[in-house]
């Protein structure tokens, strides 16, 4: 398949005038395919997107969603996505910023999505996950419980949980845990 | 020849000395090719762990005589039963450094270099320096990483042929317990890895929720101390999965965890396995499939025989399967396609380039948001991008290109008809017009 002749040739010619290659900076797939989805966001009103690292670093970057219906309505919730080199085959990392009391999301801003764990496909993107966000504030569930408490609350009585919801909005304490206004 | 003792090379001299009916094209058999094979020929081989030991001992047994190995890790104790170019002394020491030396103290007159790092850490022109490269990975990661460089090297003709002398052939290997895969990748003729990514299945990952409020298994328990325990418990710093500590007090986490749930089955290999994704490695498959791969990187440098076509996969869970399938390419591939030849002058503005993709017959693209190498020249979207990239839109495309005579860049954006619109990412081959570097060739076509 190689021809060896041309491989000896090539050899010599290399070392005659050795033409050293230009320095590049490698761009993985991963990279070019987010590139393709952060073109084609399509967010709500609710959604903003920003880079910390400026305009060359599309793979680390934030989204704040300030809910404008449900209980979370008018707070400002902040989530840092990480995406991997071999996006989309692996999801990216999202994380909540934000502490927010939230059936589906942890004090340690761990969220419950199936589309970021066992639901990820390389077909989806990240405004799906966006929208998916979105939709954890406008209608959390008590299904995937990721803070027990508050699920049991959304469960058993939800205006109970929509006054803790409101309480914590406005900085305050829930138990023994104190949360940052975020209105 | 038929006077001298059995030599060494007896039974690739059947191979390398005779003619064929199932040859490759370019093969030209002789003593003469048989000597250029190993003064000649440079191989490399990425990973020095099971199939990388097997390799180094394949390859240097079928005679190729420079070879260098690189790979980041050390050797650990459970690596023994398998690696069998280390011993319970080595453990600890680099496993290139280790793999290199066993192989050359037994084969003679072969010389092996190791390189004890990240293959990130190496500069793309290193990987350039070689023939073909074989890969003896476990992550899909690494394997997409060399991939790309190897295809970065990958220069077409006007005529979207591929030149020869850019192809950097691989032959990956892989294994997972008693299944696995050889494949050769000759980039711009059979696909690349990047073509066929999406047939790896996804790994398995359970809901947060489950670990944090139902776990039924032992590797749920696990799971849960790895990704939610750790945080609540060390915040800030992050988990190490080599680093004995945090794997010891995630077992123990795990093993409380499995009390409270009433689990049984944790142990400190199951965490092992659950939090680095280890499937265990077995010696005979190993062996089997760089076989296979030591084989097909010896057709593709001597033209001996046709090679592998393309993907060959083994199974030996319940007796012997094996098959081989031709993946096809993606034509349109980022990473291995020829992309769109554009001819531009130096002054052209991005602006102006951007709405000659509109244009272009090939392409009619628009709404184009361009990037060059990790640079975002201009973006289209979100707003917040496009304002902070507007600027560029008045610049030459050639200085915001480095003033190279030609480079690739990959551009999204819209094209079709009205009632269908889709979007699209594409690569291009954009050259500058009467740049120094630029040969008769290359000029050619876009006239």
């Amino acid at each position: 398949m190689i021809r060896l002749f041309k491989v000896k040739e090539k050899q010599k010619e290399d070392a005659e005038n050795n033409t050293g290659g230009t320095p590049v900076k490698k761009q993985c797939a991963g990279e070019l395919r987010l590139h393709k989805d952060i073109t084609e966001l399509n967010l709500p009103e609710a959604c903003k997107i920003s880079f910390p690292n400026g305009q060359d670093d599309l793979m680390n970057f934030e989204v704040s969603i300030k809910p404008d219906e449900g209980y979370y309505q008018n707070g400002t919730f902040v989530f840092s996505f990480e995406v991997p080199p071999i996006y989309p085959h692996d999801a990216p990392k999202v994380k909540c910023k934000t502490k927010v009391y939230h059936p589906n999301i942890d004090l340690e801003g761990n969220v419950c999505l199936n589309v970021l764990r066992e639901d990820w496909k390389p077909v989806l993107n990240i405004n799906t996950i966006i929208y998916g966000l979105y939709h954890l504030f406008t209608e959390p569930n008590h299904e995937d419980p990721l803070n027990h408490d508050a699920a049991e609350l959304l469960r058993d009585s939800p205006a109970c949980l929509e006054t803790n919801v409101r309480m914590a909005l406005q900085g305050g304490y829930i138990g023994d845990e104190y949360f940052e206004p975020v209105m | 020849m038929a006077d001298t003792a059995p030599s060494r090379s007896r039974d690739l001299d059947k191979l390398l000395l005779r003619a064929g009916n199932l040859v490759g094209p370019t093969f030209e058999p002789g003593a003469e090719l048989r000597d250029d094979l190993q003064e000649y020929a440079r191989i490399l081989v990425v990973g020095a762990g099971g199939l990388g030991c097997e390799l180094l001992k394949d390859l240097a047994l079928s005679g190729f005589k420079n070879l260098e190995v690189i790979d980041m890790d050390r050797i650990e104790v459970s690596n023994l039963n398998r690696q069998f170019l280390f011993r319970m002394e080595d453990v600890g020491k680099p496993k290139a450094e280790v793999a290199a030396k066993r192989v050359m103290e037994r084969v003679s007159g072969v010389n092996i270099v190791p390189h004890f790092c990240r293959i990130e850490d190496k500069d793309i022109s290193f990987y350039n320096d070689f023939n073909i490269i074989v890969l003896g990975l476990d992550s899909i990661e690494a394997r997409s990483y060399i991939n790309a460089v190897a295809c970065s090297f990958l220069e077409y003709e006007t005529d979207d042929k591929p030149r020869e002398e850019t192809i950097k052939p691989m032959v990956d290997g892989g294994t997972e317990g008693f299944k696995g895969h050889a494949r050769v990748i000759i980039p711009g003729v059979t696909p690349c890895f990047e073509c066929t990514i999406w047939l790896f299945p996804p790994q398995v990952k359970f809901p947060l929720c489950t670990l944090a409020e139902t776990p039924r298994t032992a590797a749920h328990c696990i799971e849960y101390a790895h990704l939610i325990k750790w945080d609540e418990v060390h915040s800030g710093k992050s988990f190490d999965p080599d680093d004995p500590e945090h794997m010891q007090w995630v077992y123990s986490e795990a093993v409380k965890r499995a009390e409270l749930f009433g689990i049984p089955g944790v142990t400190y290999s199951l965490t092992q396995g659950v939090v680095k994704n280890i499937i265990p490695a077995i010696a005979s498959t190993n062996a089997i499939i760089s076989a296979a791969c030591a084989l097909e990187t010896l057709k593709i440098a001597s033209g001996c025989s046709k090679t592998l076509s393309n993907y060959l996969t083994y199974n030996g869970v319940a007796g012997l399967h094996i098959k081989v399938t031709e993946f096809v390419k993606d034509k349109d591939c980022l990473v291995c396609g020829p992309g769109v030849l554009i001819e531009l002058d130096t002054l052209v503005t991005l602006e102006k380039f951007i709405n000659l993709l509109e244009e272009h017959p090939k392409l009619q693209l628009a709404k184009a948001s361009v990037t060059y190498r990790g640079k975002n020249l201009y973006m289209q979207a979100p707003p917040v991008l496009e304002e902070m990239t507007r600027s560029n839109l008045s610049l030459p495309l050639y200085d915001l290109m480095d003033k190279v005579a030609k480079d690739i860049l990959h551009v999204t954006g819209v094209t079709g008809q009205s009632d269908k619109k889709t979007s699209c990412l594409r690569k291009l081959r954009v050259v500058f017009r009467g740049v120094d570097g630029v040969t008769d060739m290359d000029m050619a076509g876009g006239a």
